[in-house]
């Protein structure tokens, strides 16, 4: 519709100045620039780093948005930005810009989870949320199994990883194995060319009874076996058996979520999934077990605007109050706050 | 002319309203890890209490720095994303050299600020508007003061003048920038370099009156790792 507001996302947890323009739930300019090449040398994403160059990057980021979408500022009718969890210094850069973005074109400011968002992002591509629906979040930063009866107002946190996240996992072992920052890409191609049952590495609380996750002791374990096979280790089958490991634990956990809640669709976002054996054997555990798949195009699972767009288009919707001048970045801040 | 000026470059968060000849309206908290929070709200408070709008401005001026530097982005960056939004040029004034100017002291003195780290921000001035050396970052027994020292009541003795920054200052000199300057040159001064500007000597070289670029003099700490640990004995 025409007249669906128009709604401009801001996102700085971490690496990403990300900039989405949506409309209701049409995605109209999703704009990213990334600091990860100043952060590959030190083998992580380093926070005063990431910080500076959200500084540098956000104005520009925001005026080829508006470009992109053919739009002026003064189209904007709501401002949307990630006020947490993340880096505090990287988030307080898109906070204090959206504050001032909002009040230099006398808009409502809307200040939202970062973790929603990345649920909600997937209305921009497959429409309404089915209500409730569990989400598996799995990046660099986070990996959460949430049950959302209702992205503008109740998202309820089921587990989460007690230790390394599992995309920091996937950073660790490409360490080990001697591929690049970040892991993730390099992982998935290495093992396309490996047995992902070649070597039985741990699924560390897959048994437990809990919806946690732990990444930690495989992490260690495919850091023995590589030592222990030296020169001879095969790259591709520790790849493979490494993020089988992970999927495994992953999907498994996922749906007995789902049979636990009754909840009969599943949706993955965060940037491990775009990892291509997590959505495989997730579309495989789905099918037989009667469970509906959604997973936005990797674009929208890794970090970016246009999901905090979409969820500042729904708190308008619902007509939530807008947030005060005065709320904090909270790099804390728990998934039960969906909007400050 | 109308200013919008602010400062975040110290425990102070500060913001003040010029109409080119006078404050308007000023605001000033003190809090060191609140300037985030603090920022917007006062802005539109001194907005309100000049009895002007957000779309009477007619230029923007942050503190550049150097200052802690979490809390110095959040002033540089409204001052940005207003400038794109209200369409009106953002300037960057070293943070020190708005405390000189508020200093009434006679030259040479030394402006010093927290650079946390048990270290000190520091510049020296012949007067309030010219400075001598700085600005530049050492530990309190290599700053070089020169006369009278102004600002952070910190390891040095017998501090004296402002310890804070004043927004209603920082504007005062802007004011008397803009007016000095032709609208080419004041064009050119608000102009953002292209890529990151944050050597030591670029600080040392700014003029008064330059574009919202922080003055950071520090790198980011980062330690470029070894090889990953061993986990087999």
């Amino acid at each position: 519709m025409a007249d669906e507001p128009i709604v401009l996302g801001i996102e700085t947890s971490c690496d990403e100045t990300g900039v989405g323009i949506v409309r209701g739930h049409t995605l109209l300019a999703d704009t990213i620039a990334s600091s990860m090449d100043e952060h590959a040398r030190f083998g992580g994403v380093v926070p005063e780093v990431a910080s500076r160059a959200h500084l540098d990057a956000m104005a520009p980021t925001v005026d080829s948005a508006l470009a992109k979408a053919g739009l002026k500022f003064s189209d904007i009718d709501a401002i949307a930005v990630t006020a947490g969890p993340g880096l505090a210094g990287a988030l307080l850069v898109g906070v204090a810009a959206a504050k001032a973005y909002s009040v230099g074109l006398g808009v409502p400011l809307y200040g939202v989870n970062h973790l929603a968002a990345h649920v909600a992002v997937d209305q921009l591509e497959h429409g309404p949320l089915p209500e409730p629906c569990m989400a598996l979040l799995v990046s660099g930063g986070h990996s959460s199994l949430l049950l959302v009866p209702d992205v503008t107002r109740e998202v309820i946190s089921l587990g989460s990883t007690v230790d390394d996240a599992a995309g920091e996992a996937f950073d660790k072992v490409a360490r080990v194995l001697g591929l690049p920052f970040p892991g993730g890409p390099h992982i998935d191609r290495a093992a396309r060319e490996g047995r992902g049952d070649a070597i039985p590495f741990p699924r560390g609380k897959v048994d437990d009874g809990t919806l946690d996750f732990s990444f930690s002791g495989l992490k260690t374990a495919v850091a023995r076996y590589v030592e222990k096979q030296g020169d001879s280790v095969s790259v591709s089958d520790v790849a493979a058996s490494f993020q089988e490991a992970v999927v495994d634990v992953l999907t498994r956990k996922a749906l007995q979520a789902c049979r636990a809640h009754g909840v009969e669709d599943l949706l993955i976002g965060g940037g491990v999934a775009a990892n291509s054996r997590l959505r495989a054997l997730a579309q495989e555990r789905c099918d037989a077990a009667g469970v509906r798949l959604r997973v936005p195009r990797p674009g929208l699972c890794t970090d970016n605007g246009a999901m905090v767009a979409a969820l500042g288009s729904n708190l308008v919707a619902a007509g939530a109050a807008p947030s005060l001048l005065d709320i904090p970045a909270d790099s804390s801040m728990p998934i039960t706050t969906v909007s400050v | 002319m109308l200013v919008l000026a602010f400062d975040t470059a110290t425990p102070a968060v500060t913001a003040a309203v010029h109409d080119g000849t006078r404050v308007l309206a000023e605001s000033t908290t003190i809090d060191a890890r609140r300037h985030g929070e603090l920022l917007a709200p006062a802005i539109e408070t001194v907005l309100r209490e000049a009895g002007v709008t957000v779309h009477d401005v007619t230029a923007v001026v942050a503190g550049a720095g150097p200052g802690p530097y979490t809390g110095l982005r959040v002033g540089l960056i409204t001052a940005r994303a207003l400038s794109t939004t209200l369409g009106v040029p953002a300037y960057g004034i070293c943070t020190l050299d708005a405390i000189a100017y508020a200093a009434d002291v006679p030259g040479p003195f030394t402006v010093i600020t927290d650079a946390r780290r048990k270290e000190l921000f520091w510049a020296t001035y012949a007067d309030g508007s010219t400075r001598l050396d700085g600005p530049r970052v050492d530990k309190p027994a290599d700053v070089p003061a020169q006369g009278t020292v102004v600002g952070a009541r910190l390891y040095l003795d017998g501090v004296t003048g402002p310890e804070h920054p004043s927004a209603g200052s920082l504007a005062a000199l802007a004011a008397v920038e803009l007016a000095r300057l032709s609208p080419e040159e004041a064009a050119a001064a608000a102009k953002l370099p292209e890529g990151r500007i944050d050597s030591v000597e670029a600080a040392q070289n700014r003029a008064i009156l330059g574009p919202p670029v922080p003055i950071y003099l520090r790198r980011p700490d980062a330690q470029i790792p070894g090889a990953p640990k061993k986990v087999t004995a």
